[in-house]
Parts: structure tokens; C-alpha cells; sequence
């Protein structure tokens, strides 16, 4: 056989999708838009989830009162990637995190930037860096990554039970 | 807007595999770029197409490669017509098990033709290769029927 034998092939997958936001995700992507992040309170347990879903997943009962959160926020858990990822353009290492925002009982996963590294630490305390406004879309890339803010850590039993109005002098 | 309006995005998630062919597949594959069909000898004197690296009943390793037609006879076959987007037609054909002279097992590949009614049990078909072949399976664009051919 020859030198030139064929050793492997390109077998790439594409999966196609069309994504329709439901009527709670809909009302959350055109608050973001406005620069603002909101959940909804579930009318039983009174937990309010970000991004909404339109009910409780504990409770299994429609979620209607809608909450505006802060964008602070406190780390949950995070890692730092070292790989880098194809058709990703954002450069290793960086770091992905679950983030709570004030106000809300469940984290989302964000960028962590603008930060040392090795020192990021569950119960640090961050807030959004947003675009220009002029560049608001229906998006959470609205939010550019959350940034160390200069505030004490919060207790890990405390991380997702802030009220809105935040931590550190208030709390 | 109005609440009421629903919000839609299309998006593509893609998984980007290559994959290792091996030792045997490869050779196969290396054939195909220099439009040869080849198959391996399994242990019972079968051609099996396109070759296995273990023999199906004794799980010896196989290694008695042997080139096989571009022709052969139509054992099976189903036609698609409403083709899809990952389908190696825009237009309906089919796809068929075809079973190369030489060989003693039939190959899945696809069809060309102009309708379903052309298409029948048993036709001889013969194998269609792309300009330029890379070591691929669709290096074999298609099996097209063979004039007057019909064993």
C-alpha cells in the first residue's frame, strides 16, 4: 500500500435547528435587549428562575410575576478552559462560570474576564460588563463577561439567596 | 412588538469528526481514489465488499484483498422521492444494495434514475466516479443502470 494511504476521513454531523422562544423566554430576550436581566417567581416555592421558563420546575405551576434582577452577581462554580475550541473565537485561557444574580435562586453560565485567573473563587462577587447600548439584540452576549467588583465573598450557604438589593454594604 | 409575538433563531450545532479509517478501510478507501472497488476474502472463500477486517465467523483478521467489478446486479433497492438535505441528490433516486460481480455480499450505495418505474430487481448497474476522487465513499458519485442490461 502506499506511502499516501488514505489514514482517516472528515465525517462532520450538522444539526440544523430553529429555535422559537415560548412566551416567558420571548418577554426575558426583550427586557435583555433593554439592557435589563429578569426571572420570574414561582407562586409556590416564591424561588425566582433566570432565565424564565415560563414555570417552576419544583413546583410544576405556571410562573407569571416577573422580577428585575441586579447584575451583580456571585460566582456559584466555575473553570478555567485551556483547550481551545474549533469555531470558537474567544482566545484560552479564559473562564466560564455559573453566575446567581442578585435577586435570582438559580445561576446561569457566563464569561469571567477583566480578572486574575488564579484567583477566582466561589462566593466572589462580580458584576456585568454590557455593550454599547446601540448594540443591544435579544441576546446575552448583550453582556460582554462579569468582572471582579470589590465587595466581600459571599458564605457558600448564602450563594443564591441574595435579595436584589445585593451584598456587601447593605447586607 | 407585542408580547404575543414569538421570537425565532435558526441555528447550527456541528460536530466537526474526523475519523481513523484503519488499516483495512483505508485501503479500501485508497482504491476508491484510484477508482478501484476492492473487497476482502473471508474465510469460507466469500468477497466481501467493502472488506472487513475480521472474518465474520471466525474473527481471523482478513487481509486477502481482491478487486471486484464496477458492475454488478440491483438485489434490493428503495426509492427516495423527497429527497433531504444531507441526501447526495437534490432530485429523487434511490438507494440500493448492489451486488458487484466478484463479490458475494451486496453494497448499500445510491441510484441514479430517471423514475422509479425505470428501476427493477435484478438490473445491472454500474458504478459512476466523481472528476476528481479524494478516498471517500461518494468518490463513486452514483450506480447508473446499464442499457439493456437486466440479468
Amino acid at each position: 500500500m502506499s506511502d499516501d494511504a488514505v489514514t482517516g476521513i472528515e465525517a462532520p454531523i450538522y444539526l440544523q435547528y430553529q429555535f422559537t422562544a415560548g412566551r416567558a423566554p420571548a418577554r426575558f430576550l426583550q427586557r435583555l435587549k433593554a439592557g435589563q436581566l429578569t426571572g420570574q417567581r414561582c407562586p409556590g416555592c416564591s424561588q425566582v428562575y433566570i432565565p424564565p421558563r415560563g414555570a417552576c420546575p419544583a413546583c410544576g405551576i405556571a410562573t407569571e410575576e416577573e422580577v428585575v434582577l441586579s447584575d451583580k452577581a456571585t460566582v456559584q462554580s466555575f473553570t478555567i478552559v485551556y483547550i481551545p475550541i474549533p469555531g470558537n473565537p474567544i482566545e484560552p485561557p479564559y473562564i466560564v462560570a455559573n453566575l446567581v444574580p442578585d435577586g435570582a435562586n438559580i445561576s446561569f453560565i457566563h464569561l469571567l474576564s477583566d480578572c486574575v485567573n488564579d484567583e477566582v473563587h466561589i462566593g466572589q462577587r462580580v458584576r456585568a460588563v454590557w455593550k454599547d447600548a446601540s448594540e443591544w439584540d435579544y441576546s446575552m452576549d448583550n453582556i460582554q463577561y462579569f468582572k471582579p467588583i470589590d465587595e466581600p465573598d459571599v458564605p457558600v450557604a448564602q450563594i443564591g439567596k441574595l435579595p436584589v438589593s445585593g451584598w456587601g454594604a447593605g447586607a | 412588538m407585542s408580547p404575543a409575538d414569538p421570537l425565532t433563531q435558526d441555528f447550527e450545532l456541528g460536530f466537526t469528526y474526523t475519523r481513523s479509517t484503519g488499516p483495512v478501510v483505508g485501503r479500501f478507501l485508497t482504491g476508491l481514489r484510484e477508482r478501484r472497488i476492492e473487497g476482502v476474502r473471508a474465510s469460507d472463500g466469500r468477497v466481501i465488499v467493502p472488506p472487513m477486517e475480521y472474518d465474520p465467523d471466525t474473527a481471523a483478521a482478513l487481509e486477502d484483498f481482491v478487486e471486484v467489478g464496477q458492475e454488478g446486479e440491483l438485489v434490493s433497492w428503495c426509492w427516495v422521492s423527497e429527497p433531504r438535505a444531507a441526501h447526495p441528490f437534490e432530485r429523487p433516486f434511490a438507494w440500493g444494495m448492489i451486488r458487484l460481480d466478484g463479490a458475494d455480499v451486496p453494497m448499500v450505495h445510491c441510484i441514479a434514475a430517471d423514475s422509479e418505474q425505470d428501476l427493477v430487481t435484478g438490473a445491472r448497474v454500474r458504478a459512476s466516479w466523481v472528476d476528481e476522487p479524494r478516498g471517500h465513499i461518494s468518490d463513486i458519485r452514483c450506480f447508473e443502470l446499464v442499457e439493456g442490461g437486466a440479468s
